[in-house]
């Protein structure tokens, strides 16, 4: 389990820039390593429930000997289509069509798990807080979930002349809340999408994370997002933001982010980032004699 | 990096054309800007080089190189003082024409057919073609590293026995590297009424015409084979400020329209923008002005001590492309199809949430018959993705949606059409029911059968054939690649199933034809009940090789000559496929080839 956790985390890190396409075979390797809590799903044994189509997942979980489980599968299944929703081309419109087909997809599983409970049992699960609030709240995310997506596909669409003043603070707004719950994945620490340390984050991760992939619908400025993923991207090589900690965006301390480099050293092979860390660690080496 | 081209600032382009009343709830329309004829002059030696044509917007900049050899077209007389500074007028017509580019024919022996008997008739020419014709210019056969002619189909020996046909190759055309630009990509391939023309429409934006060459006497036993007739640039790319986004050129759909009169029309559309082209030819220039000389240069009038008729003289053939119309503006989501009516007066156009109809002379107006865009773009679940014209009746057309039902409308029950006069729909079988039912029952092609009896819908995994009066189910299903079921969640995650294959049918509807992946493509007969999948591949290249059937094996063992799922290339697609209207001919397009098979004549 210990190597899967960190391959885990490495797998987050290695997202530094958003536009590298994931290796999604290790992603899904990832995500099952990291969903600790679902060791007695996928007990050995346990049979698998008929899931049309899920046969190569199997082939692709290096190391599970075990049968993954339908709820795995199917989560696994909800985690990509998030990320295929998210990576749209921000040049070329995205395709209506295939966005539309995606987005059913995701509400049907939505629905089903729902339906079977699962929802209400991960949001207690991740957050360790299992109250009668957070079961509640998980019924009316899901139902507010939807018009949450699809309350952010309304500026989009009908972005007519007099709305236009408010869509782009809209659209500044809720990426600013989005850039949170991009970043809370990266922390080497929250293995799981769904596990996070701040509840209210939990809460709204997944919302806001469809929030954010419906916004990419939109057509919005790339300018504004590049400038969101930008900072993100180099913040962390940026030796200002990484001594004074002000990684606004990030939940990462000082020693968070040298772990990550010194992890990254370790595992990243963009040649850049070594060249990068082998000059911050450099600059680090200067300051600290001064 | 492309950027906007000169008529796209500000302020340039005139007046902004005349938009139908929308009403509040619809998004604006992005910028309006005035129809931009298309104007490129080009010589051979770029489009031979096999780059893309460059346009306003390619950069680096190339040169443009005009031609070396003057015009000799300008009718219109210029002011000759050396006081103005006017640029001779051209006048509107030359401006229209966007390409000139004359056909180096193959020598003299089939240059006495440049004029199809037909069209010679059209034209009322008296004068026999032999005499007086100049040679064609010799060269290569066909201009361009774009086309590769394959060799000329020859006798097919041997039986070709029974009802069952045996396709041959007969060319192949495309770059032969695999290293494929992605401007070379075919998007479209369709042939025109009669059968003689081959549109293949590609990513760059390009349109390639090929045309058959008339069977000769001395080979009887081979239909004649395709050869460029013209190219021309259809569609530019550009940006829409509004939303600082992109717009493809590629060329996403091309219609022809039947032929009236000694041209050729049709209608080529990218994610915007459709457009009239006119592919006419031209072979005699006039020659014997007064006021000019032979190369352009104009004559001092002083000199001129004797007057003459101009008199229409034989030149090479020079096959002209010029936009006629540009229906532009009015599709916020990317078009999908366009159909032409059977009155060849009207058509539809139709993007992800909208069908629009235009009249062929109207370029300003356009109708809107269907609106599937939900109040709330909340509920938006479902998408337009192929319309129809029926062929026979007029008021009639179909769309088939992303959630596999296709509605046939009226046009004469209302204006708006929102309310479907049939909708067919087959019930889901619960047994193959997953997470991704309702992605591979979207519906990427529906073509009505030349009886307009049937019409034939492709979703992912199958093909199935519906008769009109019956919308409940299908009357026909075909399995394409039912092999790939097991394997969706992994095309799932490659994109792979979201590929939108095209079907055709044969002309007399008794066979259909699809792509696959690994270049595969199936023929059903719908008579017989066989099918065949059969590959398309430059393994098979030699002339009248009868292509060897395939087999993909799904699982278990593995016969010899079979090839397992797992090594099939998705990479490998054949989306786009044309069977010729009256003969066995088809095109078929990979990635960036196009392969035309002929059936076995003895």
């Amino acid at each position: 389990m210990e190597t899967d956790d960190r391959e885990g985390n490495r797998m987050w890190e290695e997202d530094s820039s958003h536009k590298h396409l994931l290796d999604v075979s290790s992603w899904i390797n990832c995500i099952v390593a990291s969903k600790t809590t679902k060791d007695t799903m996928f007990a050995r044994g346990i049979k698998r429930k008929c899931f049309d189509g899920e046969e190569d997942i199997e082939g692709t979980l290096a190391g599970f000997k075990s049968v993954p489980s339908y709820n795995l599968q199917r989560q696994s299944l909800l985690d990509m289509s998030l990320v295929k929703l998210q990576l749209c081309h921000m040049l070329v419109e995205p395709n209506l069509c295939r966005s539309v087909l995606i987005a059913n997809t995701v509400r049907q599983i939505q629905e089903e798990m729902t339906q079977d409970g699962t929802w209400q049992v991960i949001n207690a699960q991740n957050t360790g807080q299992a109250s009668l609030d957070r079961l509640v709240s998980s019924d009316i995310l899901c139902r507010s979930t939807k018009e949450q997506n699809e309350g952010k596909l309304v500026p989009s669409y009908s972005g007519f002349s007099k709305d236009f003043e408010n869509t782009p603070s809209q659209d500044i707004i809720s990426d600013l809340s989005t850039v949170t719950s991009v970043q809370a994945p990266r922390n080497p620490q929250s293995n799981n999408v769904w596990e996070m340390e701040n509840s209210q984050e939990n809460r709204g991760n997944f919302q806001k994370s469809l929030d954010q992939i419906f916004e990419t619908l939109e057509n919005k400025n790339p300018n504004s997002v590049e400038d969101l993923f930008s900072d993100v991207d180099n913040s962390y090589y940026d030796l200002d933001t990484v001594l004074t900690g002000m990684m606004n965006n990030t939940k990462m301390g000082h020693c968070d982010v040298l772990e990550s480099f010194s992890s990254q050293t370790t595992t990243n092979s963009n040649s850049n980032c070594k060249s990068d860390i082998n000059e911050l660690d450099h600059i680090v080496e200067i300051l600290v004699e001064s | 990096m492309r950027g906007p081209g000169p008529e796209a600032r500000m302020g340039v382009g005139g007046c902004w054309p005349r938009l139908p009343a929308l009403p509040l709830s619809s998004p604006p329309l992005y910028r309006p800007r005035a129809p931009r004829e298309v104007v490129g002059h080009f010589t051979e030696e770029e489009t031979e080089a096999g780059e893309r044509p460059p346009g306003p917007f390619a950069l680096p900049r190339k040169k443009l190189r005009r031609r070396k050899r003057p015009r000799a077209r300008a009718r219109w007389p210029a002011c000759t003082s050396r006081s103005c500074i006017a640029l001779p007028s051209r006048g509107s017509r030359s401006r229209r024409h966007a390409v000139r580019e004359p056909i180096a024919r193959p020598p003299a022996a089939h240059s006495r057919r440049l004029l199809s008997a037909r069209r010679r008739r059209a034209w009322g020419a008296a004068a026999a073609p032999e005499a007086g014709r100049e040679p064609a210019r010799a060269g290569p056969a066909v201009p361009g590293s774009r086309c590769r002619g394959g060799s000329r189909a020859s006798v097919g020996e041997g039986a070709g026995g029974g009802n069952d046909i045996q396709w041959c190759f007969s060319q192949v055309k495309g770059a032969v590297d695999d290293d494929v630009a992605e401007a070379d990509i075919i998007s479209t391939v369709e042939f025109n009424h009669s059968g003689e023309l081959l549109a293949t429409g590609d990513k760059g934006g390009r349109v390639v015409i090929f045309q058959q060459e008339q069977e000769n006497k001395t080979q009887t036993h081979s239909r004649g084979e395709y050869n460029v007739y013209s190219t021309f640039q259809s569609h530019e790319p550009e940006f829409d400020y509004l939303k600082s986004l992109e717009i493809e050129e590629k060329i996403n759909k091309i219609r022809w329209l039947p032929q009236k009169n000694a041209a050729q029309f049709l209608l080529s559309t990218n994610d915007k923008t459709i457009k009239l082209w006119k592919i006419s030819e031209r072979d005699k220039r006039p020659e014997g002005y007064n006021l000019k000389e032979e190369d352009g240069r104009y004559r001092d009038p002083t000199t001129v001590t004797t007057l003459r008729v101009p008199v229409f003289r034989p030149m090479d053939l020079m096959v002209e492309a010029s936009p006629r119309r540009i229906f532009a503006n009015a599709h916020t989501y990317h078009i999908n199809s366009i159909s032409i009516n059977s009155d060849y007066e009207t058509y539809l156009s139709a993007d992800d949430l909208r069908i629009n109809l235009w009249h062929l002379e109207i370029t300003d107006r356009s109708f809107n018959i269907v609106d599937i865009k939900p109040a709330n773009m909340e509920e938006l679940t479902e998408v337009i993705t192929a319309a129809e014209f029926h062929p026979n009746s007029c008021n009639t057309f179909v769309y088939s949606s992303s959630k596999g039902t296709i509605r046939l409308c009226d046009m004469r029950a209302s204006a708006l059409c929102d309310r479907h006069s049939k909708l067919f729909e087959e019930p889901e079988d619960p047994s193959n029911r997953s997470f991704f039912s309702e992605i591979i029952s979207s519906i990427s092609d529906v073509k009505f059968s030349h009886s307009g009896r049937y019409m034939m819908t492709r979703d992912y995994l199958s093909v199935k054939i519906w008769d009109l009066n019956m919308e409940n189910r299908p009357v026909e299903t075909y399995q394409v690649h039912e092999y790939l079921r097991s394997k969706l969640c992994s095309l799932y995650e490659n994109d792979c199933i979201f590929d939108k294959f095209e079907c055709c049918w044969n002309g007399s509807d008794s066979v259909v034809m699809t792509g696959s992946y690994n270049n595969f493509f199936r023929m059903f007969d719908r008579n017989t009940k066989r099918d065949i999948t059969l590959e398309a591949s430059r393994e098979n290249n030699k002339p009248r090789t009868v292509l060897k059937p395939r087999k993909v094996c799904a699982s278990g063992k593995r016969k010899k000559d079979e090839i397992s799922v797992d090594s099939l290339d998705f990479n490998k697609k054949i989306l786009h496929t044309a069977w010729h209207p009256k003969e066995n001919i088809i095109a078929v397009a990979t990635t960036n080839n196009l392969y035309i098979f002929q059936d076995k004549v003895n």
